[in-house]
Formats: structure tokens, C-alpha cells, sequence
């Protein structure tokens, strides 16, 4: 079936076998590698996109689900539209070592901001439980935990500019 | 122009900029033109007797190309899986070494062991392919316990494998710990299990494998941790394809922790495949292929007894361990529970007897081999949990009796009484630096704190050391290792003075690219945003081990910086025939080549590109270009150690453990980039947590299935269950490697385990619990509770 959504910002049309997975459509058939499959069920956050603003996991969306929807992956991320910069997010992600073997880090990158948007002034404790979702083996948490809180402050302060 | 950024500064990470934009090159991420797919046929058996695969249907069915069973194996002449180290018992009897083949011969001996390889136009095709597979099994029993595979009239794996032991394999002097038993004041005992524990990178397994008909070579690309072994194993010693013939890239891998280096069966069938179909092959696991295939880590059963004199000196140490090795011996198997473990059972004490015994045991389980810490981890837990229990018993403080056995730091080096000598270090001090950063002496205001609200609160210590930067190669090879364990660096300085380093080691999160351009930034004052660092490729790299035993920067940087020192050595010799004055007058300092008391020199740019350039240049006496190669093999293994303090929170209603605080102490050496060590002690502390509260790979005995097969039913570590843990390095620098490091990968899951199941002890000891296995889950704990609470009610 062919399905029309906004992809990254750009119109996108695709022809896609109704029982594909989102994460499958990205990575096979339009090349966006950057959202991993870390696991069959659900659990590891590694495939996490915003549909329509909201953090889904890829690998648990049908691809039909797309049509007239806008999607948001990690290829997509990027500071002010234009400027070529990196989004507050994924700065405060290297300037914290929130990353090691970068397996996770799309999907935790995609969670985190969407936690931000959510709720302003996250707390440690918040951090932590938005997280849940999202499994990291390498760092234990803690710099990422510390990322996501510095880039949830840079994603206020660019707001309040 | 850009600065030097040397040792000890912590410069954001090179790699960052593609992860962090999606721009990562993981296997999976890898097409090829005519890509075919493949999947694995696994045993949904513990044990049987494979009786025949009709494999008419599934040949029959749409998009399948091939399907390959174990009979094909035997008829193209392929040898097994090899084993990469060699034990011996006492009496010096090799061990039992049964073939691993790569897709099963006549049995299957675990759940996930594979039987066929279906090649398929789709995933989808392949996977239907492997469903029209007729396999005959003849379903056997299964034994997976450890205890019970020993037993008489248990199921015997192999025939010629008696009782399934593939070796009783010792180290000590037997007589004089029983001599000291004998003169004991006091003998702590304990029985405990080192849990069975599922690796988990983040990134399942992965290859593709590509022949090419015009020039006879096979490429593969796999989630390896160390490509040229798997080149020299898959190679040289199960497909009969030569070294030069044969490609393997381990590009960007997610995650390794061991479970990514071996040589795996699904790297040889897939590269075999790709020949056979004349097509690129590409497989990719999922995680539940992965939960039974991963070699797994751990699984100890333990008797230990500690002897000590009236004022708490430890006299003599025994320890009788049985140790799973699964259904076959994996790349480095039989030497983790053996030469990495025993060796390691004196820990920071001065212990002056110590035996050890280890029963290598086959049992129908998925193969059992290096996991972060590799046996140093369980050596520890086992030392670090009899220590508190003879502290208990003899009613000693549990730091004292540590600090009254303690080697004291003017003793190093130190010859422990099982094999190692520890070159440096300072376990009293990282102690110390432990009890102030851990703010253990307001200790009592925090428990009283929780048992106000109900809760029970625990403090536990773990002090380690551990024998890292695999290895010495003569010493290796005297306990097994059939294989060298040496590291190589080149160094490539480009004719406009940038730099791009070849290294035999592996990247997987370590931060290598980041780590290793310091070094050379440092010692040859190049700006370090003008080194790149290529691994992973054995077309690009010369020749390395790979990444595992903390061995990258002890091992791999030494090699590094040995082949900047040649580099150096070289561009002096260039510089004297510039600047016209003798060698032994040059200088080199602060990337300039100067006259000494002149103030003549040559930048490091102008000798490159002088090299590169030959004009004027002393070409009967020197080569052209400058690009110098170092081997190194290292002296003797390095020693980190340190001190972990965990506090935990009981709640006895639900029997739930909240680590609250954790604090660790450790002794790595020179650090280079104090970001990325903090980092690597943070995961690899977590990891240990994860073993002592969440994580259990479970059996069913009988039928041999894996219980834990999932992320839903094997529990990682996740966000919400950790604190802010507090990490310091106290650092006696290594004697013996050239930049005084020490390795830093593995310290934090080495001593996490005891610390933690120490604190968990101490917060139920007044309910006179003593001991408490891993992982401490509420259902374990809340039924301690439950028997412990007993005889309170009967009052």
C-alpha cells in the first residue's frame, strides 16, 4: 500500500507492505540507519521516534500507522532549523559523556526530548522513571541522567530567548 | 590550528558526532548489492540425538536459496570451533576438548545450539524456509545445574567425557593450607553460587559475509570484538581460507563486554554460505536468538573455608568451585574460571596459603565464557563474602579485619602464593579515601533514619584487585594460551604532519579514538584534532588481539606509544641532517625538532614533510616516509584495585533492595581522560549491580529451556533503579607499562557484587541472616524475611 507522511520535514511517499514495522520501513527501506532494534519485545528503547511530537517505539508501530502523520527520527534532530548545529540535547550529551558505545543513544536521545518538552523542570527522580523505558549497558545511567537534565535546562533557556 | 589535548585532560569524545547524529556504521546498518538473508535453525532442545533434516520443503518454498545442515559441514572437509586455551589437571592430563562444530553433528547439546542455515531472497522467506524444516530429534534428558551434572548417573553431554567433567583443574600448595587448617583459631565457611548472567550489549549480534569470485577473497563483517582472531580462528583453523584471502571489519559495535569476543559458529557458516551461494549473506540476530546463542558468563557453584589465628589474620584460604561451561567450550572457556579466578583468591590480603579447586563442568546450556571481569569478579565475591563472614563470626569490625590482613603499600611488589606478584598499589589507601567519600561514619544516623520509617539499612565493603591488561604471552602460554597476547600500533604521519594511527584493538564505547589521539597528541605535539585512530578492519590494520581483560590502552596504547618513540627517533634523524648538527644534539619537545643551545629547529610538519619529500635528505643512510609500527608484549599483567562501599535499603514488606548510596575508590594507574575512565567505572559498577540484585539466567532442569529468554524475563538495570553513585581514582602508577596505566574496563563489576550483597548481609544481620545469593530480588529477600521473622513471632 502506498502511504504519504512528513518524514524529517520533507513529504514522503511510500510503497510498504502493510505488515511492515516503522523501524523496519526507516532502516530498510529508506535508509535512516540511525534507529537501532535492540531487542523483539519492546523493552530497549533503542528504535524510540516522535510520531506527531509523542515518543513512540518504531519497532512496535505499523508502517500504515504513518499516513498523514509527521515522523521525527534521530536523522532529524538538529538545533535551530538552518543553523547546521546540533540540538541542545544531543550537546549536552557529549559535553556529559552520556554516550559510550552509541547503541542507545538515538533512542535515548528521542526520549529525552520528548521528557523535556513534556515537563519543564525535570527532577533527577523524573529523569530517572522517563527513562525507564530506555536501556543503556554501558554508562549506568548516571551521565546520562546528568545529560538529559543539562539539555532539558539549554532546551529552556533556547525557549525563553 | 588546533591544540594539543595530551594525558589527563578529558576532551569530548572523538566517536560522539556520528552517534549522536545517527550516523553510526553498525553491521546491521551495512547493505551489499544481492544482498541474501539468512537465518539459523535452532535446537528447541537441551539435548538430543539429531536422527535427520529433510530439507525438501524448505527447499521448495519461495525466495530459498540454500540450506545448510552439519552433513554439509562433514562433506566440505570443516573443521570445528576452536578452542583458544588448553588446561591441564593437576597430574598435568589435558583437558577434555570435544568438537564444537559449527552447525550440529548427530546431537544437539543445548537449546539455541544451531542445526541449519537457511539463505533466503528476504528475512521473511528464510524465516519461512526454516519453519518447512524437517528435523528428527530423539529428545534426551537435560542437565543444566552444576551439582546435578556431576552426579552419578547423571546425562552425560559426550561419551567419552565422564561424569562431564572437562577438568579438575588446581593451583596452590594443597599441603600447607591443610597444615594451617590444622593450626586455625577459627575457619569461616560458606556456600554460596555466583549466578549465571547474560551479557546484553545493546547491539545483537550481526555479519555479512561476501565472496568474490575474480579475486578468491571472503570479507566479513561481524560484531566483533577482535577481528584479526576471528581472521586467524575462522580462518586458518575452521574453513581453510588464507589469511590473505580473507577480510573481517568489525566496524562501530554496540556494545561487546565478551559476549563479542569469540569466534561464534555464525561467523564461519555465514562466510562458507556466502561462497557456497555465491552471494552476500547477511544475518542479524534478534535479542531472543541472542539470549540463547551469546555465550554466557559466571555460574559458579563454591565451598570456601578461611582459616584464621585468634587476632583475625587469615592463615590459609580454600576454595572448591564447580564451574559451567555449557554444552561446549567456547574461545576462551576453560580458562576463565581457572587461571583468571584462582589466581586472583588472594586478593588485597596477605593470605601466605591458598588452594584452589575447579571442576570444569559440561552441562546442556548455552556455552559459558568471558563476561566483564571474566572470573575476577567471582574470585572476589567469593574472598569479599568469607572476609565478613569471619569478621561476623569472630566478632571483628569488618574494616578492621581487613586492614589487619591488608598487603601495606611499601610491600609491593608482592608475591601472592598463587602465581601473580602484584607490581603496585595501595589498597589501604583506596580504603581509607572509600570510608571518607563514602561519609561512613554518619553511617548510624542514616540507618536509624530508615528503621524510622520502617526500613532496614546496610553498609557492605569489597576491596579487589584484579590481573588485567591481557597478557604476558610467555605467561599466558605456560597456563594454556595457545595464541599470543601482544598489541600493535602504526603510527602514519602524513607528509602535511596529520596523523592517523592503526591499532589492533577494538573500539566498542571505550572511547578509544578520543583516549588514544591524546597519547599521540602528547608525545608527538600534533593537535589532537589531527589524529584519527582506525581499528576494526583487518585490510587497514596490521595485526592486533582486540579488546577484552582491560587490556586497550595497558596493552594496546604501550604498543602506541612505542611507536611514537620510533617516530621521534626517526624525525631526529631527519632533523640532524636538516639543521645540520648531530643526532645526539637534537631535541625533541613540544612537537619541534631543535639544536640544543641553539635556537635552530624544524617543526614537526617540516620533518613530515621532508620525509615525504626527499630533496634534501640523507637517502643512503635513511628510508623516506615516516610511518613507524610497534609491537608490544607486556611484562606482566596490571593490577587496579580499590575499595567499593555500597549502602542498601530493605523494605520489609516487599523484600525490595534500594541501593541508595554507592562509593568506589579505584586504583587505575595514570588516567588519560578522567571523563571517559569515570564513565567506564560507572558501567562497569552498574553491571555488577545488575548481578547483585536483578539479573539470573534460569534453567529448566529436565528440559534444559531457558527461563530468562527476554528482556521481560531477564531484568537489566535500568535508570530508576540506581543512585548517583560517587567514583574517585586513588592511583599508584604501574611499574612496568610505559605510561604507568593500569586498565580501568573491568574494575567496577569486579568489586560491585560483594560490596553490594555485603551491604543487603549487614542490613538483615540482626535477623541473623548470614548469607544471601545473588540476586537479592524481592521474592529471594522477602522470603528470608518471612523464615527469619519466625522465631520473633513464636516469642
Amino acid at each position: 500500500m502506498q502511504i504519504s507522511f512528513t518524514l524529517n520535514g520533507r513529504p514522503t511517499t511510500v510503497d510498504v507492505e502493510p505488515a511492515t514495522l516503522v523501524a523496519e520501513l526507516l532502516r530498510e527501506q529508506l535508509n535512516l540507519t540511525g534507529t537501532h532494534i535492540g531487542c523483539d519485545t519492546s523493552q530497549c528503547g533503542a528504535c524510540v521516534v516522535h510520531l506527531d511530537g509523542l515518543p513512540v517505539k518504531s519497532c512496535t508501530l505499523l508502517a500504515p500507522a504513518l499516513d498523514g502523520a509527521t515522523l521525527l527520527t534521530i536523522e532529524g534532530l538538529q538545533g535551530a532549523p538552518g543553523s547546521n548545529l546540533m540540538h541542545p540535547m544531543q550537546e549536552a550529551f557529549r559535553e556529559h559523556h552520556g554516550l559510550q558505545c552509541g547503541f542507545c543513544t538515538p533512542g535515548m536521545l528521542m526520549t529525552a526530548v520528548a521528557l523535556a518538552a513534556e515537563k519543564p523542570d525535570l527532577t533527577e527522580a523524573d529523569v530517572r522513571h522517563g527513562l525507564e523505558g530506555n536501556i543503556c549497558r554501558c554508562t549506568g545511567y548516571q551521565n546520562i541522567v546528568v545529560s538529559v537534565m543539562a539539555g532539558a535546562a539549554a532546551m529552556n533557556a533556547a525557549k525563553g530567548e | 590550528m588546533g591544540n594539543v589535548i595530551g594525558i589527563g585532560a578529558a576532551p569530548k569524545r572523538k566517536e560522539d558526532q556520528r552517534f549522536l547524529t545517527g550516523r553510526g556504521n553498525y553491521v546491521s546498518d551495512i547493505k551489499r548489492p544481492g544482498m541474501a538473508a539468512g537465518v539459523f535453525v535452532r535446537s528447541p532442545h537441551g539435548h538430543a540425538v539429531l536422527r535427520g533434516i529433510d530439507k525438501s520443503a524448505a527447499l521448495a518454498a519461495p525466495g530459498v536459496i540454500a540450506v545448510l545442515t552439519g552433513e554439509d559441514v562433514k562433506a566440505d572437509g570443516l573443521g570445528s570451533l576452536p578452542c583458544g586455551w588448553g588446561i591441564s589437571d593437576a597430574k598435568g592430563v589435558p583437558m577434555k576438548e570435544p568438537p564444537f562444530p559449527m552447525l550440529a553433528q548427530g546431537k544437539v547439546r543445548f537449546v539455541g545450539d544451531m542445526v541449519a542455515f537457511v539463505v533466503a531472497e528476504t528475512p521473511e522467506q528464510a524465516n519461512v524456509g526454516a519453519e518447512l524444516l524437517k528435523i528428527d530429534y530423539e529428545v534426551l534428558p537435560s542437565v543444566v545445574g552444576l551439582l546435578e551434572a556431576v552426579r552419578p548417573n547423571a546425562p552425560q553431554l559426550f561419551d567419552d567425557v565422564p561424569n562431564n567433567i572437562c577438568c579438575d583443574w588446581e593451583l596452590g600448595d594443597k599441603a600447607a593450607v591443610e597444615t594451617a587448617f590444622r593450626k586455625a583459631a577459627h575457619v569461616a565457611k560458606l556456600s554460596l553460587v555466583n549466578n549465571r548472567l547474560i551479557g546484553n550489549p545493546m547491539e545483537p549480534r550481526a555479519a555479512i559475509a561476501e565472496y568474490e569470485p575474480g579475486t578468491d577473497r571472503f570479507t566479513l563483517w561481524t560484531t566483533s570484538q577482535f577481528p584479526h582472531v576471528v581472521r586467524f580462528l575462522m580462518g586458518a583453523l575452521v574453513l581453510n581460507i588464507p589469511q590473505h584471502k580473507l577480510r573481517v571489519v568489525a566496524p562501530d559495535v554496540g556494545g561487546g563486554f565478551g559476549v563479542k569476543q569469540f569466534h561464534y559458529g555464525e561467523e564461519a557458516v555465514i562466510t562458507w554460505a556466502a561462497k557456497r551461494v555465491r552471494r552476500p549473506v547477511k544475518w542479524v540476530a534478534s535479542r531472543s536468538e541472542g539470549y540463547v546463542s551469546d555465550r554466557h558468563g559466571r555460574d559458579h557453584v563454591t565451598e570456601a573455608e578461611l582459616a584464621l589465628d585468634e587476632t583475625g589474620k587469615f592463615l590459609a584460604f580454600r576454595v572448591n568451585t564447580l564451574a559451567n561451561m555449557g554444552g561446549y567450550l567456547s574461545t576462551f572457556g576453560p580458562n576463565i574460571p581457572t587461571n583468571l579466578y584462582g589466581p586472583l583468591l588472594g586478593g588485597v590480603y596477605t593470605t601466605p596459603a591458598i588452594y584452589c579447586n575447579v571442576k570444569v563442568v559440561f552441562t546442556n546450556t548455552v556455552p559459558v565464557d568471558a563476561y566483564r571481569g571474566a572470573g575476577r569478579p567471582e574470585a572476589t565475591f567469593v574472598l569479599e563474602r568469607i572476609v565478613d563472614v569471619a569478621a561476623s563470626e569472630m566478632g571483628i569490625d569488618r574494616v578492621e579485619i581487613r586492614r589487619r590482613n591488608m598487603i601495606p603499600k611499601e610491600a609491593y611488589p608482592y608475591q601472592t602464593p598463587v602465581l601473580v606478584q602484584y607490581d603496585s598499589g595501595d589498597p589501604m589507601g583506596c580504603l581509607d579515601g572509600a570510608l571518607v567519600a563514602a561519609d561512613v561514619k554518619n553511617f548510624g544516623i542514616r540507618k536509624a533514619a530508615s528503621a524510622s520509617k520502617g526500613k532496614f539499612r546496610g553498609l557492605g565493603y569489597s576491596t579487589y584487585v584484579e590481573a588485567c591488561g591481557l597478557a604476558p604471552s610467555r605467561f599466558a602460554g605456560r597456563l594454556g594460551a595457545r595464541g599470543g597476547l601482544y598489541e600493535s600500533a602504526t603510527v602514519r604521519v602524513h607528509p602535511t604532519g596529520q596523523v592517523t594511527v592503526m591499532i589492533g584493538t577494538h573500539n566498542h564505547g571505550q572511547g578509544h579514538e578520543t583516549t588514544f589521539a591524546q597519547i599521540v597528541s602528547e608525545k608527538l605535539g600534533v593537535a589532537f584534532e589531527n589524529v584519527d585512530i582506525v581499528f576494526g578492519d583487518t585490510d587497514r590494520v596490521q595485526f592486533g588481539m582486540g579488546t577484552y581483560g582491560s587490556r586497550s590502552l595497558v596493552v594496546g596504547g604501550a604498543a602506541l606509544s612505542k611507536a611514537t618513540d620510533k617516530v621521534i627517533a626517526k624525525g631526529k634523524k631527519i632533523a640532524s641532517h636538516l639543521l645540520e648538527a648531530a643526532e645526539v644534539d637534537i631535541q625533541f619537545e613540544a612537537g619541534k625538532f631543535s639544536v640544543a643551545g641553539t635556537d635552530r629547529s624544524k617543526t614537526f610538519e617540516e620533518i613530515a614533510g621532508a620525509a615525504y619529500v626527499p630533496h634534501n635528505y640523507p637517502l643512503e643512510v635513511l628510508e623516506p616516509g615516516l610511518e613507524e609500527q610497534a609491537y608490544y608484549d607486556p611484562v606482566n599483567f596490571t593490577y587496579p584495585g580499590g575499595c567499593h562501599i555500597a549502602e542498601v535499603e530493605v523494605d520489609p514488606e516487599t523484600g525490595t533492595v534500594t541501593l541508595v548510596n554507592y562509593t568506589a575508590v579505584d586504583d587505575v594507574g595514570t588516567v588519560i581522560n578522567p571523563m571517559i575512565v569515570e564513565g567506564q567505572l560507572h558501567g562497569g559498577i552498574v553491571q555488577g549491580v545488575g548481578q547483585a540484585l536483578f539479573e539470573n539466567a534460569v534453567y529448566d532442569e529436565g528440559s534444559g529451556q531457558l527461563l530468562s529468554g527476554s528482556l521481560m524475563d531477564y531484568c537489566m538495570p535500568r535508570a530508576d533503579h540506581l543512585p548517583m553513585m560517587k567514583v574517585e581514582t586513588h592511583s599508584t602508577l604501574c611499574t612496568h607499562t610505559p605510561m604507568g596505566v593500569k586498565g580501568c574496563g573491568e574494575v567496577g563489576t569486579i568489586g560491585s557484587p560483594a560490596a553490594v550483597i555485603n551491604a543487603v548481609v549487614d542490613a538483615l544481620s540482626h535477623l541473623g541472616v548470614t548469607h544471601v545469593d545473588m540476586p537479592a530480588t524481592p521474592n529471594r529477600i522477602w522470603r528470608l524475611l518471612q523464615n527469619a521473622s519466625l522465631p520473633v513471632a513464636a516469642e
